[in-house]
């Protein structure tokens, strides 16, 4: 089942001519104009705010290449990682980017400190401003709260992922994954499979990838898609196709970018089992050889093999997982430098 | 004491079809005396109405005044105060207090904290089930004996059906309402309209079939029983139709509607940086129960109000403390205070033409009266009936002002209308013949 | 504005000419010689320089470029950035001898951060430094080994060269302020 698509974004959110190459010298004040304070989502995003970023982790990775991959552009900077929720790889990532530009690099879990306690989250925003935290990274379970965050506090704030609504560097490195592995997104039929109501991955690759002229499909049950999405009365929405059979979003797609399904999804009654959802949403390679040839597939990790990804395909040929880490800290470089740079 | 002549403004009494250009009013020992087209002053004060219109004092039949219990956020003082000051002289306090108002004492503490403080007339509703928890019926005579005009649990739904049932017959007893907060408790968990501001937001939405369910078994157990249901805070197109087809089913049904559910929808949560580019907000201050939801539903609430399927319009005024909606919105509480904005809201309705002024008014004076039958009690409540309490209220159609916390007499600050300007202002309120609130410019 | 013109294609060739025949004679050779161009235009710059090298002695010249948008030390007032770019210095920088190569010579600012981003990539012999132009006003004690020329400047004139490979033209011109 398609349900209709409603206009395409305007022309002028199409994505320019591909980037300069690594050997084209670029004229002086080819001004890179970077003006926002925050990154909290990538709703609000120009096409030309998200070149600055690929663009610049570019740089950033060359100076990952390196044997020493250290750079002093961010010495006396004081970076704050606050995770209201577990994460090893993304929090490690930030650290990683953080240390690589030289900042100091401060991690804070909700686990044994105050914020345990009770404390709220404005009152924990403003005591870290108030100790030198220049950047807060703040991970929260509710969305929305870096948004609270920016406002209360006076710190920088980089949303790594609130509840269920953004996750802008994530959709930010998958774009510069993608755009990497298949050249530039406009007119790419791009599909993003499962639990689509609940990611905040699935909305920020959406929001990034219609700014960039893909054309988006979002396929899962539908009790696990949002409300609307695809609607030609969701104004405020990016245009995007809805599928709820695989088989047929898979079709000549240029990519297929996978989420993580979480247990809780059967215990709150929205999934029957496990089994009946890998029956038909898994992407495994009998799926994957309806695609283009040589479509990649992304996911954000943490991977349940046998569940939305079958073992042959994250470890395949096909997977960009591992060049989706290394273009995190890249990416993640590159947003605090872009932050930090006219402070 | 002297007769008061207010003068020169347009007369609406809309329950005595009165509707004078230059019309004045007199009041003599705290009742309305005689309402004529040109009253001569014989000594009397003289309140000047030029410009203004007059106007029997505002029912409420829904306000949370918090006290007992929750007196940080609001107390019968300030609630009632916060009532005149937005032209409300009568005010329905809603019983989810604590302790609940489901006995004789706590509704005989409600009573006397307001004949000690209040500065309008409060109304006391009963709970529906002892201590609001929804599994046994609350002594409902005794609690009309002690002076309540209805029954409710709002700020829940009564979710057994057979509870509901059961309340709707008993109530027969004392032929008063039960008025039910719609909500079917396993669809609840969201923050707000279930659409796609909650998708962009990424919050869990409450679906509109939550309410539509409730109030079709509510009508369901209206026409079973005979008995006497209130839709309270309907806020669905779906809502609306159903009540609307139950009452040309001859269904003994009422309904009100707030005034942020006739002007703004889903989008106020995104803020008021919305389209600029700028980020969302997230505003707490637009987070209540039931939801804003889309402009088609605020259209069918207004067109309803218009051709009287919802008989009033009630604040349903929800005050919280600063911290309770300073936080992320999942954690916020649910409410916004209704009292001092309600006028410039409705006119927000008015201005867009499917709702008249008479209309709106109407629903503002005799329509709750005769949806909770107040005037039983109360003979000429919500009117300008010569002999009646001397409630009135003169309002200034087309004074715009800016809505400022500090300046708010509710303890509750808590609106997504923060810094907005809104067109029409209460300019003074007349309670039982005595002026308890005036501001000219 | 009024502009002059101060070198002209012919006199950038001489120069750069000069600079090459320079650098070997100093070096006495090629052996452990690299070249490393300063984005943006010391990058064609290095290049020509490179390549007049290869003209008069053996072997090929390896070419480095280097973009310091990461070690400048007045990010915050630099007001519309640029663009930060890859460096790509395909080579070993270690025991070599470093010539970097810019445009213009300024305050000495990005040549420090040239020489922090250059040790961040290995410990060379030596670096030397070729410029096409010594405009003055130095801030910091950074002196150029190779000039193409002097041009004595007030601090808020703009000099300005322009290359083919950039500009479409080979010119150098200064745009002064009234007198």
């Amino acid at each position: 089942m398609v349900r209709s698509r409603p206009a395409a974004l305007p022309e002028s959110a199409q994505a320019p001519n591909g980037a300069a190459s690594l050997e084209a010298p670029q004229p002086d004040g080819g001004a890179a104009v970077w003006q926002r304070r925050h990154v909290l989502d990538l709703d609000d995003f120009r096409v030309d705010e998200i070149e600055i970023i690929l663009e610049t982790a570019k740089a950033m990775k060359e100076v990952l290449a390196r044997e020493v991959a250290r750079v002093p552009t961010l010495r006396g900077t004081t970076i704050v990682t606050l995770f209201y929720e577990a994460s090893t790889r993304t929090r490690a990532s930030f650290e990683l980017a953080g240390k690589v530009l030289g900042a100091d690099v401060i991690n804070l879990t909700a686990a044994g400190s105050s914020i345990e306690k009770g404390e709220s989250l404005i009152d924990t925003v403003r005591t870290l401003r108030a100790i030198g935290a220049h950047v807060l990274v703040l991970r929260h379970p509710m969305s929305g709260a870096p948004y609270l965050a920016a406002a209360e506090g006076d710190a920088q704030v980089v949303n790594a992922g609130d509840g269920w609504h953004a996750h802008p560097t994530q959709g930010l490195l998958d774009l510069y994954t993608l755009r990497a592995a298949i050249g530039p997104l406009a007119g790419k039929r791009i599909v993003i499979v499962g639990d689509v109501a609940h990611s905040r991955v699935a909305r920020s690759d959406i929001w990034g990838l219609s700014r960039l002229g893909a054309d988006v499909v979002v396929c899962g049950p539908p009790t696990l898609l949002p409300a609307e999405l695809g609607s030609e009365h969701a104004a405020g929405l990016p245009p995007v196709a809805v599928e709820t059979d695989l088989d047929r979003a898979v079709e000549d797609a240029d990519a297929v970018m996978t989420l993580r399904l979480q247990q809780e999804r059967m215990t709150a009654g929205l999934l029957p089992s496990l089994r009946e959802y890998s029956r038909l949403y898994q992407v495994n390679e009998e799926r994957m050889a309806r695609a283009r040839p040589g479509a990649p597939v992304l996911h954000p990790g943490p991977m349940n093999e046998g569940v939305e990804i079958s073992a042959a395909v994250a470890h395949g040929a096909r997977s960009l997982v591992e060049e989706q880490v290394t273009n995190g800290v890249a990416v993640r470089m590159a947003v605090l430098y872009l932050l930090r740079r006219d402070q | 004491m002297s007769d008061i002549l207010i003068r020169g403004g347009r007369v609406l009494d809309p329950a005595n079809g009165v509707d004078l250009a230059r019309g004045s009013v007199r009041v003599r020992d705290g009742r309305i005396a005689a309402v004529g087209a040109d009253l001569p002053a014989n000594g009397a004060r003289v309140i000047d109405a030029e410009g203004l219109l007059v106007c029997p004092g505002f029912v409420d039949l829904h306000s949370h005044l918090r006290e007992p219990g929750f007196e940080y956020k609001e107390t019968i003082a300030s609630g009632t105060l916060a009532a005149a000051r937005g032209g409300f002289t009568t005010v329905c306090a809603m019983p989810n207090t604590e302790p609940p108002l489901d006995s004789k004492a706590a509704v005989d503490f409600v009573l006397g904290r307001a004949a000690a403080e209040g500065v309008v007339r409060v109304l006391p509703i009963g709970c529906v089930t002892k201590g609001r928890a929804g599994k046994a019926l609350a002594e409902l005579a005794e609690l009309a004996a002690a002076g309540c005009v209805g029954f409710s649990d709002d700020g829940s739904p009564v979710g057994d059906a057979a509870i509901m049932r059961r309340a709707l017959e008993y109530a027969k007893i004392v032929d008063l309402p039960v008025i039910d907060h719609c909500e079917d408790p396993a669809l609840a968990g969201g923050v707000m309209h279930e659409g796609w501001v909650s998708t962009r937001l990424g919050l869990r939405g409450i679906p509109a079939a939550s309410e539509e369910s409730a109030i079709a078994r509510d009508l369901a157990l209206a026409a079973q029983t005979g008995a006497h249901v209130h839709i309270a805070h309907i806020s669905t197109a779906g809502g609306v139709a159903l009540v609307r087809a139950a009452r040309g089913a001859g269904l003994r049904v009422s309904a009100e509607v707030t005034p942020h559910h006739l002007a703004l929808d889903h989008e106020t949560v995104m803020g008021p940086s919305r389209g600029s580019g700028r980020g969302l907000a997230y505003d707490t201050g637009a987070k209540m129960y039931p939801p804003l939801r889309r402009a088609e539903d605020v259209e069918a609430c207004v067109a309803g109000l218009a051709n009287g399927t919802i008989d009033a319009v009630a604040t349903d005024h929800a005050p919280h403390a600063v911290q309770e909606k300073l936080c992320e919105f999942d954690a916020a509480a649910f409410g916004m205070v209704g009292l001092e904005t309600a006028f410039g809201l409705g006119l927000r309705a008015v201005a867009t033409g499917a709702l008249s002024l008479e209309r709106l008014i109407e629903a503002l004076t005799i329509g709750p009266v005769r949806a909770l039958h107040l005037d039983r009690r109360l003979p000429g409540l919500g009117t300008l009936t010569v002999g009646a309490a001397a409630d009135l209220v003169l309002l200034d159609p087309e004074r715009e002002w800016t809505v400022d916390a500090d300046a708010l007499a509710s303890k509750g600050k808590n609106t997504p209308l923060i810094g907005r300007t809104l067109r029409g202002r209460v300019v003074a309120t007349l309670y039982g013949g005595e002026l308890i609130h005036e501001e000219r410019p | 504005m009024p502009e002059r013109v101060l070198m002209t294609a012919e006199d950038l060739r001489r120069a750069l000419v000069r600079i090459a025949h320079e650098i070997v004679e100093a070096h006495r050779g090629t052996r452990d010689l690299v070249i490393i161009g300063m984005r943006t235009r010391g990058v064609p710059l290095a290049r020509r320089i490179a390549a007049a090298i290869e003209e008069i002695e053996d072997g090929a010249l390896p070419v480095g470029v280097l973009d310091v948008g990461l070690y400048r030390d007045d990010l915050s007032t630099r007001g519309a950035s640029v663009q930060i770019a890859p460096s790509d210095i395909p080579f070993d920088v270690a025991g070599k001898r470093v010539v970097l190569v810019d445009d213009v010579l300024f305050t000495g600012r990005t040549i420090r951060a040239a020489l922090d981003a250059v040790t961040d990539f290995g410990r060379p012999q030596r670096i030397q430094l070729a410029v096409l132009i010594d405009r003055g006003h130095r801030e910091l004690p950074i002196r150029p080994d190779y000039i193409g020329k002097n041009i004595p400047t007030a601090r808020d004139d703009d000099v300005q060269v322009r290359l083919v490979e950039t500009d479409g033209r080979d010119e150098v011109a200064i745009i002064g302020q009234e007198e």
